[in-house]
């Protein structure tokens, strides 16, 4: 864990979707309404609470991090670059011929992606596969996991979770991004959730509510996890904004994968600008 | 040939805990059927090297690819049905498009699993596995052939699909026999017809071959054990120097090893190729020698197309 004051961790994660909105504008071409949700999370991950070292991304002992919904890679392309992980000019190569930043993670070409994603409901499988492998050799890394509430519709998800209980992977850590849109609509209208919070709950996690693009709250509830080791995988089920941050994209279904033109690109910028402190 | 009869699925078993004790990285997952797949002394010996994740085949691939990356030589152990067709996806995305270490290794290949009928007989898995890049995809063709390519899957890196099946079968390879992934193993010189099979079949082609003998027709007998990689230099010496092949083996004949014979036939524009095998149809609850006989994968019929051939 890194010493980083709240605010520092909120400007952070401006400075994320920035950068991961710019990537998106200039590849004309992405996710954008996830990477804004996720954001917050991601930022308080690999800025304080992860256990990584950039320059060695490979590094046995590192804490793990899936992103499970993979399509939202942006944010975590825009994470790893201000990191180091790689030049932070390849940021405007995504989704280019040839680039290290494929259209959905790749771990064979971007160094700090720990296993490839894309293809939804896989990532929490793989996560607690890390975990596991943690256990069996004594080690003390965790596997960070973000999955999204559309994609906790997958039955692995939960073919997934049931296997973290049985092993008691309390070094487990799954935030729910739950910004209740899919691309064809509401999560509540495509296939509805029920509580993902009370449902990996009863899959025997411990399981967090919070307000998932509060810092603060993200903050507390990592420090609380980090005490706890009473061999539960953790749950933290984040309420989040799709497009948090930009106006026109927050509870927008329309913007999941779909890029700004010109005139959107400097009004998301502007507004982003305006949230500094 | 000797006259002890074992299933490979038994050679499997019997040599991942050897490969387990010598290699503490190997471990196996199970997925709930691991006493039919032969994992239970695996189980017992080496239980800190052992998952069971239930009845839950895609987490089981996806579990796999997390301790691949972590660097362990995770073994995912279930039917063969499952751990191509439930699986293929994961399989897909997370073992072979990052290209990790992983092994699915399956019993119950081809219709072996004769009397659950056709819900649990694999004729399609080879087929679906070896369009996958990265994939390596074998099936040995007796006992000693499952322990010596296990040992050389868990050897080589990368993904790698081995194919077992339930019966007890003629062992007709001896301890001392050589195997290498990716290259075939040429059982008996012929000039006149070129067999090449794989799995329980290698054991009909080789009795044909017998068969033919007596009548004076010379068969070449092929254990093409690997289907990806193929040994393509072997098909091409059997299209350059016999030109007359038939392949056999317990799978559809869509997109299996006399597909992939075909396709090294076609690119050289040279040779003639008889596929015997499952005739694009499901099977049914029945012994394994009548689906066999169902779909003309006996000697009788190799011997037949054999002998059509030779008088072309």
């Amino acid at each position: 864990m890194k010493n980083v004051s709240v605010n520092e961790l909120k400007n952070i994660a401006t400075d994320l979707r920035k950068k991961a909105v710019t990537m998106i504008y200039e590849a004309q071409s992405g996710h954008p309404g996830g990477s804004l949700s996720a954001a917050d999370f991601v930022a308080a991950c690999y800025f304080r609470e992860m256990n990584i070292d950039p320059k060695n991304p490979k590094w046995e002992d590192r804490d793990r991090f899936v992103l499970s919904k993979g399509h939202v890679c942006p944010i975590q392309y825009a994470a790893l670059g201000t990191l180091g992980y790689f030049p932070e000019k390849e940021l405007h190569t995504l989704r280019k011929e040839g680039s290290i930043l494929q259209g959905h993670p790749d771990m064979k070409k971007c160094p700090g992606i720990d296993i490839s994603t894309g293809s939804l409901g896989q990532g929490l499988a793989c996560a607690v596969g890390m975990a596991l492998c943690a256990k069996m050799d004594g080690k003390d890394y965790r596997a960070f996991v973000v999955v999204g509430d559309g994609e906790a519709q997958e039955g692995e998800i939960w073919e997934a979770a049931q296997t973290a209980n049985k092993y008691h992977l309390d070094n487990l850590i799954v935030f729910v991004d739950d910004n209740n849109l899919q691309l064809d609509g509401t999560c509540d209208e495509v296939m509805p959730n029920i509580h993902l919070g009370k449902k990996f709950e009863a899959f025997g996690f411990e399981s967090y509510e919070i307000d998932g693009n509060d810092m603060q709250q993200i903050v507390d509830t990592l420090d609380r996890i980090r005490e706890s080791k009473n061999g539960k995988p953790k749950c933290i089920f984040g309420h989040t904004v799709k497009g948090k941050g930009v106006s026109y994209m927050e509870n927008a279904c329309g913007w999941h994968g779909v890029a700004p033109n010109d005139e959107e690109y400097a009004q998301a910028m502007k507004e982003l600008d305006a949230q500094m402190i | 040939m000797s006259e002890m009869k074992k299933a490979t699925r038994e050679g499997f078993g019997e040599e991942i805990v050897a490969l387990g004790k010598q290699n503490k990285d190997i471990c196996v997952i199970d997925i709930d059927i691991g006493k039919s797949c032969k994992t239970g002394e695996f189980v017992k010996q080496l239980p800190k090297q052992h998952i069971n994740v239930g009845i839950a085949e895609q987490n089981g691939a996806g579990v796999a690819a997390g301790m691949a990356t972590c660097g362990k030589i995770p073994f995912v152990v279930t039917y063969a049905v499952f751990g191509s067709l439930r699986m293929c996806e994961m399989i897909r995305q997370e073992i072979c498009y990052p290209n990790l270490n992983v092994k699915i290794a399956c019993s119950h290949g081809g219709v072996t699993p004769a009397n659950d009928g056709a819900s649990h007989q694999s004729i399609e898995d080879m087929g679906v596995l070896r369009t996958i890049p990265n994939m390596t995809v074998i099936m040995p063709a007796d006992y000693v052939a499952a322990k010596k390519l296990t040992a050389a899957a868990a050897e080589m890196y990368g993904p790698c699909y081995l194919r077992f099946t339930r019966d007890a079968i003629p062992v007709i390879y001896d301890e001392t026999a050589e195997f290498v992934i990716g290259k075939a193993n040429v059982l008996k010189e012929g000039k006149d017809v070129a067999i090449i099979a794989n799995g329980d079949t290698v054991v009909l082609a080789l009795k044909a071959a017998e068969e033919l003998a007596k009548e004076g027709i010379q068969a070449r007998v092929v254990d093409m054990h690997t289907i990806k990689p193929l040994d393509v230099e072997e098909v091409n010496y059997c299209v350059d120097h016999i030109g007359k092949i038939i392949t056999v083996e317990d799978h559809n004949i869509l997109n299996g090893l006399g597909s992939a014979v075909c396709e090294v036939a076609a690119e050289k524009g040279k040779g003639i190729v008889k596929r015997i095998g499952i005739q694009d149809q499901f099977g049914q609850s029945a012994p394994y020698e009548r689906l066999l006989a169902i779909n003309g994968i006996t000697v009788e019929n190799i011997v037949k197309t054999a002998k059509e051939l030779y008088s072309l």
